[in-house]
Formats: C-alpha cells, structure tokens, sequence
C-alpha cells in the first residue's frame, strides 16, 4: 500500500490538526492564488532594488573592461571568483536534498526540496553571471565551447580545468533545471485545474498535459529515482572541479590534494545554511510552520554540524600538511594567511565556520529559530571568507616579495556581490508566487505513511484490520526497537 | 445509457481507491485508467503495469554520452590539433574523465526525460486529458469504460461499496478545457 512502515514513536513529518489532502492543496497554494502581502512587496522593492544595482554594475563592467575590478598585477582573481566559488556551493544543497536524500529514503525531504532547488537554480545563475563578466570580453564567451574556428581548427584546452568547469557548470545547471521542471509538472497541473480564465491557459501550457495516470506517475518515479542517481555524483564532481581550478596549479596555498573533499563539504554547509536563511522567513511568512516543522529544522541543523566540523577539520589539516610538508613557501602562505595583512578575513572565517555551528550541538539553539538564522547567515558569511581566503591570500603574495601586492575592492565589486545577492533573491520571491514552494504531490505521500495523527485515527476507527495491526505492531518491534509497552503508552 | 464514455469512482482515500480496484477486478471489470494527485506505490502490480524500462534507456544515452566526449575530446586533443603542453602526451586519459563523466550525465538525464516525456506523451501545450478536475488535488479517481463493461448500476454499486465518495457518468472521454 502506500507504505505504512515509519514508526509512530517518529516525530510526524507535517503537524497541525485535521490535515487532509485538500488543506495540503489550500496551504501550499496559498501565496501562489492570492494576492501578495506588504512583506513580499517590501521584500521584493529591495531585492529588486539590489538587481538593479546589479545590472548598473555589470554593465559599467562590460562597458569599461575589468580594469573596472580592484584586480592588481598578482592578484588577478578575487572577490570575482570567490563569489563564483561561494554561490555554486550554495547552489548545492539544492540537489543534496532533492537527490542524496532520496536515495537514502530520508522522507523529510519532502518538504524542502522544491524551494532548496529552486534556489540551486538561481544560485548557479549567479554563479555563472561571475564567470561570464570575469572573461573580461564577455560577447566571446562562446570561446570556451569546442567550436570549430576561424582560426583554423584550434580547440579548447581539454587538459584546463577551466574547461571542465565549463563542461560541469553548464551540466549541472541544466540537469538541475530538468530535474526541478519535472518534479514541478504535477503541480502546475494542480494550479491548473483550480484556475480559471488567463491562468488556467498559462498553467496549461507549463503543465505539459499531465493528467495523474498511472503510468504516468510509475514513469515520473522512476525517472525521479535515476534523476537522482546520476546527480549525486555530479554535483559532487561539480564542486571537486572547482576545486581543481586551484588545486591542479602550484601556488603555495592552493597545491593541495585535500581541495576536493574539503569543497564538497563546505559547499553542503554554506548551501545547508542558505535553505535555512530562506526556508525560515518563507514558512513564517507563507504560513507553512505545519510542513517545514522544526524536525526539518533541527535535521538541516544537524547536517551544518557535521559538515561545518569538516570544513575545520579540513582548516587544521591544511596548516598541520602546510607545516608538515616542510616547504617554507606554503609555510609561510599559511603563517601569512593567519597573520598578515589578511588576518583579519582568515579569523573571521575561523569564527564563522568552526567555532559558531559548534554551538548547534545545544539542542536548545538547534531548536530556537532565531539562533537558527542568525547562525545560518553566519554561516553565509564565514563561507564567503573561505573563498576570500583562499583566492586573495594566496596570490596577494607569491614567491618574489617585489611582486606583493594588496587587492582592495571597488565600488564595481561590491555592487556586483551586493547586486547579485539582490538578484538571487528576486529570482526567488518570483518564484515564490508563481509556482509552489512546497512540493505538493510529495508532502501528500507523507500524509497517509509519515503522519502520526492519521495512522493513528486509521487504527482506533479500526480501518485496519486486526491482523494488519498485529503485523504493524511487530514490524515496529522488529525494525524500528519499539517495545509493545511503547505502543499501549500511544 | 450508450451516451456514458466512462464512469468515474471518486474516492477521497487511496486505501479506498485500492479497495475499489481489488472489487472491480473480482467482478471482471476492466479498469480502463486512475488518475491520483500522488503516486501510489503498488498500484502497479494490481493494474498489472510492466516495470518501466527507461532505465535501459537511461543507461543507453549514457552511454553515448560517454562515448561521444571521448570521441571529441580525442579528435580535438589528439588527432585534430595536438598542443604540446610541457612535452607531456596528447592522449592523456585521466585529464579526459571529468569532461566525460559531466557529457555522460548530460546525455543520461536529457535522453532520459524526453524519452519519459514522449513515452507518456508530456510536451508543453498539449492539452490536458483530464476526467476529474480534482483528480490532481485531493480525489483518487478510477476511470472504467462504459462501452466494455455493460453492468453500469453493478459497477456503481461497487464503488460506493468500497467507498467511493461520488461515481460520475462522463459523456465526454476528457473535460474540456476550451
């Protein structure tokens, strides 16, 4: 059936009384039938605002070449590439929780993936707006595709992991958006049949015809299982180029074997942080504490624990390799890091990533949603200055000290982070009124199988036949170490 | 009578719906299609739906995905146009995975779903073919053919057994959405 095999001692994964597949519908859709609320306005005014300033500044970039960028003669990479780095991490949490937790069967997924891939999109555009204005001459981006040329046939340099980054970026933002899209079609229908007029028509066309057949469905989850298995390793290779784009060159700070693990864990812990920063306002805001609970909450705490330990386990591995190795260049890159000009940057992120998520082993904090946010944007933060760690204090000095430099940033570059963070969340309270945030058709799978309230009404109306609830009893005992007593308590 | 396409089972449950299926099929009656808002896990087996073999297919364009990066990347780097990077070789097989691996997933995830689109005939602004409205929202519907199945009042009788909340007569075969 539809698999009642969760235990009952289980926290329920959707709460409040009297839940039933149409208040799912009701609630979810909420935002996306009505009309929006002074908060979203205020919330989009701004954003919106910040896009502008986005554009303005972009355009200046490409108006006046990247001399525009604080860049200096060493430090020819900066606060560009560390916003690369950083809104590709946070893109990819979105894909973590829609693909890795499905394949592990963690079912209160549910609830989150829509909007965590939803900003996985937006965040990969960010990301991919970085690499296009950093080219310096954007109208030849078409330079890095294997073309053939008028140059005669000259290729792309397949050994480059810019190339590959190129290769994976574009991969994984366009399997992503597939994966999104499909997952999306049930639901859009759902829009569709209680719309009228203009709306239905619109919702029609996105909809694809989808009707909720059987086939159809069996169809949609096998696709959404494989979906999910081949991402999995992509958005890990995803990240471990990135990596390679600093690991396979030989500057002190950058030549190490540890970049690809220590990536994909921080990219888990920024994106973790940044599902937090959204999901808290938009359940509060949305009305959606029922399905976004603080079991959601206190799982994705749980998650930053484990990945923030091993983003400073990763931190202290570096210095322990850097001393270790016995070169005095990569010595001193880390000794300058922790005590040079940069200090500052580096001990910020040293209190952001390590030591601020260790406070999440209180279960009070990992409970309490205020502490929860400002320790995600913390998070966001400290991540930032990973990237800028990394990026700027290791080429600000090289081997020859005539050639040292400062990078300061200008106007141009704050505007363009500041710009595509307003970009980012344009993208997102769009979305947040068109289009469902919460997979619909999902969360009702958890309503039968997950919720205590309806197993339990389902057993003491006694829908359930005897021998059923024996089984269910047993099951419970045998999977789950649920005593009988447990069960007479409930 | 012969006006009716299909009548519809409406139920407000999917153990019901089940329910209804396991009555209908004990009577012989043919169940033409249902139509959830979620997917129902053994649903399949009852209708007797085959396994889906889009997995084979999935495998297929993965396949060619891997084959045709290496294919590229070897007549560019290696055929076509040989850089000579610090003497090392030009056909450098470990530098060749990353991009392999990224076209392999390309080609398996794109192949994939339009396989899965075209198999169950999903394309943008193709009409919808639905026989409920709230099929999508918070109904189970079970759809039988009228013409094949003669005992209408039988029929009716054994969904309301099994619990259906409403039994419709569609005399159209979808709702129409002009």
């Amino acid at each position: 059936m539809s698999g009642h095999n969760e235990s009952i001692l289980r926290e329920p994964l959707i709460t409040g009384d009297n839940i039933t597949y149409a208040k799912i519908t009701d609630d979810i859709l909420m935002p996306v039938e009505n009309k929006p609320n002074k908060a979203w306005w205020i919330g989009f005014i701004v954003a919106s605002l910040g896009a502008l300033l986005w554009v303005v500044a972009v355009s200046y970039t490409f108006w006046t070449g990247i001399g525009a960028w604080g860049l200096n003669k060493t430090v020819g990479w900066a606060w560009d590439i560390t916003g690369f780095v950083w809104w590709v991490g946070i893109g990819h949490a979105g894909t973590l929780i829609s693909a890795v937790l499905l394949l592990f069967r963690q079912n209160w997924r549910n609830s989150i993936n829509r909007s965590a891939e939803a900003m996985t999109i937006f965040a990969v555009i960010c990301a991919a707006t970085y690499v296009v204005s950093h080219m310096g001459r954007p109208w030849l981006a078409y330079w890095v595709l294997p073309l053939p040329n008028q140059f005669g046939s000259l290729w792309v340099n397949f050994n480059s992991p810019l190339v590959w980054d190129m290769f994976a970026i574009s991969t994984y933002f366009s399997v992503s958006l597939l994966f999104w899209y499909t997952g999306l079609l049930p639901d859009i229908a759902t829009i569709r049949d209680r719309a009228t007029g203009m709306r239905r028509k619109i919702y029609s066309i996105f909809s694809f015809g989808w009707s909720g057949s059987v086939k159809t469905w069996q169809r949609f989850e096998a696709v959404s299982l494989i979906l999910a298995g081949i991402s999995t390793p992509l958005v890990l290779s995803v990240h471990t180029i990135v990596s390679m784009d600093f690991a396979t060159s030989v500057i002190p700070g950058w030549h190490t074997t540890i970049f690809p693990p220590y990536f994909v864990a921080g990219a888990i812990f920024s994106g973790f942080a940044m599902v937090l920063t959204l999901l808290l306002v938009a359940r509060k805001v949305l009305g959606l504490e029922n399905y976004i609970t603080m079991f959601h909450i206190e799982s994705m705490n749980k998650i930053i624990i484990l990945t923030g330990s091993i983003v400073g386990v990763a931190y202290l591995t570096e210095f322990f390799i850097a001393w270790y190795s016995g070169s005095e260049y990569e010595q001193y890159a880390f000794i300058n890091r922790s005590t040079g000009p940069y200090w500052w940057s580096y001990w910020m992120m040293m209190t952001c990533n390590v030591i601020s998520p260790q406070l999440l082993w209180f279960k009070k904090i990992r409970l309490s949603i205020k502490a929860t946010w400002i320790l995600s944007i913390v998070v966001n933060v400290g991540m930032w200055f990973e990237r800028f760690v990394i990026i700027v204090t290791s080429l600000h000095r090289d081997y020859i000290p005539s050639s040292w430099a400062m990078f300061y940033p200008t106007w141009v570059d704050i505007s363009v982070f500041v710009g595509s963070i307003g970009l980012f969340f344009t993208l997102f309270l769009l979305f947040l009124r068109v289009l469902p945030s919460i997979a619909i058709a999902e969360v009702k799978l958890l309503l039968k199988s997950a919720s205590e309230q309806a197993k339990m009404k389902q057993i003491k109306e006694g829908h359930e036949n005897k021998e059923y609830v024996a089984e269910y009893i047993e099951s419970l005992e045998k999977f789950d170490s649920v005593k009988q007593e447990d069960y007479a308590k409930i | 009578m012969s006006d009716i396409k299909y009548i519809l089972g409406s139920f407000g449950d999917p153990d019901e719906m089940m329910h209804g299926i396991e009555k209908l099929q004990e009577n012989n009656i043919s169940i033409y299609d249902v139509y959830t808002p979620m997917p129902i896990h053994g649903i399949e087996a009852k209708l007797g739906i085959k396994r889906s073999r889009i997995d084979i297919a999935a495998f297929c364009f993965g396949i060619t995905g891997t084959c045709a990066a290496f294919a590229l990347i070897y007549f560019c780097a290696v055929i076509d146009w040989r850089v000579n990077i610090g003497g090392k070789p030009s056909f450098a097989l470990p530098d060749f995975i990353p991009i392999m691996f990224e076209l392999t997933v390309l080609f398996c995830a794109f192949g994939m779903v339009l396989t899965y689109y075209a198999s169950t005939h999903l394309f943008p602004g193709r009409a919808p073919r639905v026989m409920d409205l709230r099929a999508t929202d918070d109904r189970f519907v079970i759809a039988i053919d009228a013409n094949d199945n003669a005992a209408h009042t039988e029929i009716d009788g054994l969904l309301k057994d099994a619990g259906a909340l409403e039994v419709k007569y569609n005399e159209r075969k979808y709702i129409s959405y002009e």
